[in-house]
């Protein structure tokens, strides 16, 4: 169905920001493995992101290596630097990692600033190369052509459109399967899931390093759709922002991620006159939703106990 | 005398400097980390707001009082911050976090954030989202011992600081309120079983927290002669290091964490490059939770559930 929205809006602005969008609904869904899945919270997850752009630019331009291909490279060395940071911190405590994700994305803002050699400084990496891809041509014989997906959003948002359904539906199985339950009964009782054999530290990991690989992934497309990388479009805001739309969503639930994404992503369009005081509605409505709706627009039941269960005395 | 020890010895005095600011700011974390658990996100920004208190009082005496002494400005500007923050403290806690008392640890540190970012953008909305310049109120001049010299200022936030930890440490040991807080912070049940209402000392918590939290944003806008409603964030970060460097919970802890990062910083900013000198922080975070986790002076902490 929303693959037929840009038959029905030919605005080349609105596909652009429905791409835009499209980017925030990756990075929402994988930051819910971590905060609504695992039930720990990353502050820093724009580095992870940025991180991807960063692998994917730079690849493009010293070794000209196709999208296709950067793609997963991207990914996989987001997921290790998701991997390094994630153990110090996973292996002491939840809320330790919020901290440690947070100084990590301000160091890898530092770094993309000051690294001017490789990173180009705050001016970043232009010319990153389009995705390309074979397409069936006629010229009098039926061939195939290798064709830049150029300037137009519309290749773009048809290829987060896929990407879109692929997590999904690589998430939707991963929740169902052995690792996902194990995660859940983690995030419910660690005691007890530890107890009946669960391997706590590694679980968690690996659910810190699936989300950093999507993230990884959203930051490559961002790339190729921008051409340009600058360290500045990976702020801390840019984090919580993402968190916002994981917690608006809500927690736990792939679809209220991408739902928070959404209403998030479009909101700056709808506040246009307010945009000084979207930040400020932002702090506002992550307080309220906190308070009175602590699982979300679409939160499961699962986490809504888990949300409103008391606190447990002594920690 | 060589250049090269007064180079050390210089830098070491500037990481002094803003080790005592980053001490002032990490005693809040640790005192409601202690009492709730919680890591205060916002703290950072109340730290800012403090700052930003300090300058209005600056322009309320310059434009009330014209012409009075820069001691009394001084006494004012720290007063009425501290008390501007102290309400602010109390209302965070009352109206963000009293809610959540029973809710799991994430759903408070998730409405920490959201604190943070209303503060920070209400700050910008009333300020301007402009560096405020700090009128110079304290005289510039330097004293010198030996190869050394120390600024008023400089001076003044070592015997302002040094003097409010020994009254936290006094006021936690000796006092009525003190000792309810250790006992909270022990044992909510149990302190509440002996007739200690864990709401106010909450409450208390907070408000004794954020007056030293803008204490130290006053001294640090005086310092650097400026301040920005994003300051709040990084110094708060690194407030947190120190209190976790320190081990969290523990008030000489935080005190301790917190001069000797503000000192590898100088130190780091000196001899290796200031352009990194805000990852240092990071780093040693980094490093004392893969190796001391408790931090030098913390007790055990290991996960509990």
């Amino acid at each position: 169905m929303l693959a037929l929205f840009p038959l029905l809006d030919r605005n080349a602005y609105h596909l652009d920001l429905a791409t835009g969008v499209g980017i925030y609904v990756i990075l929402a869904m994988g930051l819910n493995v971590v905060v609504g899945f695992a039930g720990l919270l990353n502050l820093g997850y724009a580095a992870f992101f940025a991180i991807g752009a960063y692998v994917y630019a730079l690849l493009s331009l010293h070794a000209h290596t196709p999208f296709w291909i950067g793609l997963p490279i991207s990914g996989v060395v987001a997921m290790g630097f998701g991997f390094v940071i994630g153990l110090p911190a996973i292996r002491v405590r939840g809320d330790y990692l919020a901290i440690t994700t947070l100084g990590f994305g301000e160091i890898v803002r530092i770094a993309f600033n000051n690294l001017s050699a490789w990173t180009g400084g705050p001016n970043g990496l232009l010319g990153i190369e389009r995705p390309k891809i074979w397409a069936p041509t006629w010229k009098g014989h039926f061939g195939f052509e290798l064709i830049s997906f150029g300037v137009s959003a519309l290749p773009y948002f048809y290829l987060v459109l896929v990407l879109i359904a692929v997590i999904a539906f690589f998430l939707f199985r991963l929740m169902d399967s052995k690792f996902g339950r194990a995660l859940v009964a983690i995030r419910e009782d660690e005691l007890a899931a530890s107890c009946m054999g669960i391997p706590v530290v590694q679980i968690k990991l690996c659910a810190f390093g699936i989300s950093s690989f999507i993230a990884g992934l959203a930051g490559c497309v961002f790339a190729a759709k921008q051409t340009i990388v600058t360290p500045d479009s990976f702020d801390f805001i840019l984090s919580v922002l993402i968190l916002a739309m994981v917690v608006l969503g809500g927690m736990g639930n792939i679809w209220g991620a991408a739902l928070g994404a959404v209403v998030l992503g479009f909101l700056p369009e709808i506040l246009r006159e307010f945009a000084a005081y979207r930040m400020l509605i932002f702090g506002v409505l992550m307080i309220l939703v906190m308070i009175f709706r602590p699982q979300g627009i679409l939160g499961g039941q699962l986490i809504r106990r888990e949300l409103t269960r008391p606190i447990k005395e002594g920690s | 005398m060589s250049a090269a020890l007064n180079l050390f010895l210089n830098q070491l005095l500037n990481g002094l400097t803003i080790g005592m600011v980053y001490a002032l700011i990490a005693l809040g974390y640790t005192m409601v980390y202690g009492v709730i658990g919680l890591i205060n996100f916002a703290h950072g920004e109340v730290f800012m707001v403090g700052a930003y208190l300090a300058l209005t009082a600056i322009w309320l005496a310059a434009s009330f009082f014209p012409g009075i002494p820069f001691g009394l400005t001084l006494l004012f500007l720290i007063l009425f911050s501290m008390a501007g923050a102290s309400i602010l403290g109390a209302l965070i806690e009352k109206i963000a976090y009293r809610p959540l008392r029973r809710s799991p640890k994430l759903t408070a540190l998730i409405t920490s954030i959201g604190v943070s970012f209303f503060l920070q953008n209400a700050v910008m909305l009333i300020y301007g989202s402009k560096e405020q310049s700090i009128p110079d109120i304290v005289p510039m001049t330097r004293l010198k011992i030996g190869a050394i010299s120390v600024s008023l200022i400089q001076i003044l936030i070592f015997s302002v600081s040094i003097g409010l930890m020994f009254f936290l440490t006094w006021f936690v040991k000796n006092t009525k309120t003190g000792k309810a807080m250790r006992a909270v912070s022990e044992n909510p049940e149990a302190a509440q079983l002996v007739g200690i209402s864990p709401n106010r000392i909450i409450a208390a918590t907070f408000i004794l927290g954020s007056a030293l939290a803008a204490v130290g944003g006053s001294l640090f806008a005086l310092n650097y002669g400026s301040i920005n409603f994003h300051d709040g964030y990084l110094a708060g970060l690194k407030a947190f290091t120190a209190a976790v460097f320190g081990g969290i919970g523990s008030i000489p802890g935080a005190m301790v964490g917190g001069i000797l990062l503000g000192v590898f910083e100088g130190l780091g900013a000196g001899y290796i490059s200031s352009e990194w000198k805000d990852v240092f922080a990071f780093l040693l975070l980094g490093a004392v939770l893969l190796f001391k986790p408790s931090g030098i002076m913390g007790n055990n902490v290991s996960e509990k559930v």
